[in-house]
């Protein structure tokens, strides 16, 4: 195969697969010129073919169409040979393995900014504030999409390409492999004194018998192994070749399994309070978002709910406060009305039910508030959820009190309250109204208070824990300012004129957020991640080589026996083991008296046969 | 409680003695790797230039001479000798003699350097693991037990090549120098109490994820040390082979090394041998992200600068792979993977903020 496309080198169009052995060649061997080794022993090279899949660069420009015949269907005829041939050309420049390098260079590099600038897919807050205070750099960084590397027009153009190259270059080297694996390995280069690794000593054994206790010894040894001539030539390592397709393949798993994910993903959140429940549904959720090609009939069919949550935290030492313990104790029953099952779910063990992950994700506290009317009646009573803002968990939040409450004439009216929650309290006029610790220790609810309308018919979505008072009246104090109170649990802030109370019970409830998501294809990914390891460690762990054994009779008719050994990377295991091979065989053909000194032809030459894409 | 509480505060403090008696160590081993240098330059060793000059000498060393060995008259082989060459394109150079170059004195020297080395690698080992037993649990929580658990797994990689009989001698100085630098480092700037993790790090994935992290990081970085005075001694070949004059010190201090061609294999091979355990690592991470944050890949800064160093590392292989990119660009390369490595590491965990961040400074 090599010595034909050899004779096809110069012309581009004829190039195919096969001419990749002798590019690789044909490069090695000008920088063998500059360093004053030529390397031209044609046998010597057929010996070294064919080691490895790695493609060679063998894109060359230029004129594709030829001589153009006269007239449009010349021009015809010219354009389509020209066009073929530079689509030809671009297909062998992209799959190459310096353009591999290139674009493999490339994607390192342009993953850099997304690291270093926020990003809208993890942090919005993050990118706002950045907009805020570089009000130049911003719309430029917004333009080039840096806001957003990973799923920008320039990166995906990156690894799209370094994929279709990938592509390209793994169905010819798979091709190519599977021939290789067909065939035989290539016979006894001429010289083998040449080779990396080579021995030799005479026998009073025939050289049949060498050759057949040689056969016997590489097939044994799992060589494949064949004579051809006056010598038999083995080769033994293929996994490697096969590993590394296969990482290569493993690669391409991993990214449609990524894709796929992407596209049916689904990805929810819900904040559930202690006691109450969560049943898959789409209008259960308090936000949503999912892949392009989600639909909510695959939402899997489940329910669970929030018995207890419980949070320790260290009490003392200088990491006082750093959460240790975070767990969520559930009940939950698969399917529509499956059997209920107990479990507790952690920061690092989601649940996972038929086929969907509920991870915990956050908690906090909801203070349990009772609202009376002028009456004393009770209009409202409930846990009111309330947002942590910082790591001691000082609370924010809205308590709304939509229906049901009138005022003293009898007029519906909606109530509001700014609730601010600190689950310990560092005393009164103890600086300001933050947490010192995140546990239940000395918890204060402090309130303001306003009535009106919530506007929460108005039909714009409302942030529940937000109070919009723009048509709301306040309740005013004694001293006509907005009517504030800290309250300790069982405390009761009074609404002016008959207004009204509100309580702060003696019962805080804790609530725990929840991330339900769904992505088909992380089988897929684990297997594809399972497959590349293993490919990789058998490409670069297992060593392809050669081995040729050559027992002829010599002028005194004794037999000399050669031996040698050539690897795809020049590397110390493959003297050792043409040792170890010489070493039994020797056995079989023990040594011969020696008179005269042997010394093989043609040992002064300093160059080496090296086998393609030889290294380290 | 306050017991095991008095225990666990004991136990970190004697950690803290081991370590700082681990660094008064490394300290003697530095000073007897300099006297095995320095030792070694009084010898007048100048193979390389020889090898690449006098063509003659070199063809003479290069022949092949198939030993025979002669017993009694009639030649009769033991066992057949393997002979071997280097592939053509290498320079044909051979390798130094190590620091000692062949002195005596110097040789005795690195001889006390290693084992001093030893000694406190056991002595830092010691400290690694009471801090373990002091917070009980894997003592990869912040900077400080990263950088002393890193020092000595890079310690324990080198001793390891040299209980193989590998041709590492020569990374005693660099290497000891660069670890008494992070154990500076650690002791004071990164300094964190012994102390128990949050509740996101509680995981087996802590000890398959970070301890693969961690021994990756301590081979790319021996790898990283073979590549720099690979690009050194290879400048230094290109420098006699093009008929230049080296400085003296270069030469005294770059004749001792290994060839060019020597150090780069090692190099290519430690950063070949570990890749695919990186990439092991960057899985387990995903995995464990996907338990811990429910997501398996959200391009977290340090996620990306995993991705990246494994990126780089990959075109290294490649360019090794690609004629014409063998060589000084490869090294070139593998340099910048390991920048890319050191950045994630320090870079990410100190400026960058990110889920990761459980730096403690
Ligand atoms: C997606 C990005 C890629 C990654 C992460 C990657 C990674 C690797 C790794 C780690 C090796 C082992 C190197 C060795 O054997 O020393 C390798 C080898 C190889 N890769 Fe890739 N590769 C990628 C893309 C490509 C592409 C696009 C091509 C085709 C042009 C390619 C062609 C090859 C070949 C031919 C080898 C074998 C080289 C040899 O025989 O020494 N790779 N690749």
């Amino acid at each position: 195969m090599s010595k034909t496309s050899q004779t096809q080198r110069a012309d581009v169009q004829t190039h195919e697969e096969t001419a990749h052995e002798e590019t690789a060649h044909e490069e090695t061997s000008r920088e063998d010129a500059a360093e004053g080794a030529v390397q031209n022993d044609g046998d010597l090279r057929e010996a070294g073919s064919q080691l490895s899949t790695a493609p060679v660069e063998t894109a060359v420009p230029g004129s594709f169409g030829g001589p153009r015949a006269p007239g449009f269907a010349g021009w015809l005829a010219w354009t389509a040979r020209e066009t073929v041939g530079w689509a030809r050309w671009f297909w062998r420049q992209l799959t190459s393995m310096r353009v591999a390098l290139i674009l493999l260079f490339l994607l390192s590099l342009a993953a850099i900014p997304g690291s270093l600038i926020p990003q809208t897919g993890s942090d919005e807050l993050k990118v706002q504030d950045f907009k805020d205070a570089h009000t130049t750099l911003g719309p430029i960084y917004d333009k080039l999409g840096l806001f957003h590397v990973y799923s920008s027009v320039w990166f995906s153009a990156i690894y799209i390409l370094l994929f279709i190259s990938l592509i390209g270059c793994i169905v010819p080297r798979t091709w190519q492999f599977v021939g290789q694996l067909r065939g035989r390995p290539p016979g006894a280069p001429r010289r083998l004194t040449r080779l990396p690794a080579y021995t030799t000593w005479r026998t009073e054994a025939e050289p049949e018998q060498v050759r057949a206790a040689a056969l016997a010894l590489l097939k044994k040894r799992r060589f494949r192994a064949h004579t051809a001539g006056d010598a038999v030539a083995a080769e033994k390592g293929y996994l490697r070749e096969a590993g590394n397709l296969v990482f290569h393949i493993a690669l391409i798993v991993m990214l449609i399994a990524f894709a796929t994910g992407q596209l049916f993903k689904s990805e929810g959140g819900k904040l559930i309070l202690e006691g109450d429940g969560f049943s898959n549904t789409l209008t259960q959720y308090d936000d949503f978002k999912s892949g392009s090609l989600f639909s909510t009939d695959d939402l899997a069919p489940f329910s669970f709910q929030l018995d207890r949550f419980v949070g320790t935290y260290e009490r003392t030492g200088p990491n006082k406060g750093t959460p240790r313990t975070f767990r969520a104790e559930v009940t939950y029953s698969e399917g529509v009305d499956g059997r209920e099952k107990k479990t507790s779910i952690e920061v690092n063990k989601p649940l996972e039910i038929d086929g969907s992950k509920v991870y915990l994700i956050g908690h906090g506290y909801a203070p349990v508030v009772t609202v009376r009317d002028g009456r004393g009646k009770v209009v409202f009573q409930q846990a009111v959820p309330l947002l942590p803002i910082d790591a001691n968990i000082t609370s924010t939040g809205a308590i709304k009190v939509l229906d049901g409450y009138t005022d003293k004439n009898g007029k519906k009216e909606q109530l509001g309250f700014n609730a601010f929650f600190v689950p310990t309290f560092a005393g009164a006029g103890k600086g300001e109204m933050f947490s010192q610790f995140p546990a239940l220790d000395f918890p204060v609810l402090a309130l303001s208070a306003y009535h009106g309308s919530l506007g929460v018919d108005s039909g714009i979505p409302q942030n529940v824990y937000q109070l919009d008072t723009s048509k709301m009246k306040e309740f005013k104090d004694s001293n006509g300012e907005l009517l504030k109170k800290r309250l300790l649990p069982g405390e009761t802030m009074t609404l002016p004129n008959g207004a009204g109370s509100i309580t702060f019970e003696k019962d805080v409830k804790e609530w725990a957020s929840f991330q339900i998501s769904q992505q088909p294809g992380d089988g897929w990914a684990l297997a594809g991640a399972i497959a590349a390891i293993a490919g990789l460690a058998a490409s670069l762990f297992i060593q392809r080589r050669r081995v040729w054994v050559r027992a002829t009779t010599g002028d005194d008719g004794v037999t000399v026996v050669e031996m040698a050994g050539l690897g795809r990377s020049e590397s110390a295991k493959v003297p050792e083991e043409l040792g170890d091979l010489a070493a039994v065989l020797y056995d079989h053909a023990p040594g011969a008296p020696d008179d005269a000194e042997a010394e093989p032809d043609g040992v002064s030459d300093s160059d080496a046969a090296a086998a393609e894409g030889a290294e380290n | 409680m306050t017991l095991a509480a008095a225990t666990n505060e004991h136990l970190a403090s004697i950690s803290n003695v081991l370590i700082y008696s681990a660094m008064a160590v490394y300290t003697l081993a530095f000073f007897a790797y300099i006297a095995e240098w320095i030792f070694g330059s009084r010898s007048k060793v100048s193979r390389t230039a020889a090898a690449l000059t006098h063509k003659g000498a070199a063809a003479a060393r290069q022949a092949p001479a198939v030993t025979v060995q002669s017993k009694g008259g009639t030649a009769v082989l033991e066992r057949p000798k393997v002979v071997t060459r280097s592939a053509s394109g290498t320079r044909d150079v051979p390798d130094g003699p190590g620091a000692h170059g062949g002195d005596e004195q110097g040789d005795l020297y690195g001889r006390i350097a290693v084992s001093l080395t030893v000694l406190a690698f056991l002595v830092e080992a010691g400290g690694v693991l009471t801090r373990a037993l002091s917070v009980q649990r894997a003592p990869w929580g912040n900077m400080y037990e990263f950088n002393i658990t890193f020092s000595t797994v890079a310690v324990g990689v080198y001793l390891t090549l040299l209980a193989l009989k590998k041709n590492a001698r020569w990374m005693g100085l660099p290497l000891v120098t660069t670890v008494l630098l992070d154990l500076g480092l650690a002791v004071t700037v990164l300094y964190t109490a012994s102390d128990q993790l949050v509740p996101a790090l509680h995981s087996y994935w802590l000890w398959i994820h970070v301890s693969t992290a961690i021994l990756c990081g301590a081979v790319f970085y021996v790898g990283a040390v073979g590549t720099l005075l690979y690009l050194f001694r290879d400048s230094y070949e290109n420098k006699l082979a093009n008929g230049g004059q080296p400085g003296r010190f270069a030469t005294s201090v770059l004749e001792r090394l290994p060839a060019a061609a020597t150090l780069d294999k090692f190099s290519y091979r430690v950063n070949a041998a570990v890749f695919p355990l990186w990439t092991f690592t960057i899985i387990a991470g995903a995995i464990w992200a996907g338990d811990a944050w429910g997501r398996y890949w959200g391009w977290d800064p340090k996620e990306t600068w995993s991705f990246i160093t494994w990126v780089a590392y990959a075109c290294y292989l490649h360019a090794r792979a690609t004629a014409g990119w063998k060589g000084r660009k490869a090294a070139y390369l593998a340099l910048i993977a390991f920048g890319c490595w050191l950045f994630n590491y320090y870079g990410v965990n100190i400026f960058v903020t990110g889920k990761h961040s459980y730096a403690g400074v």
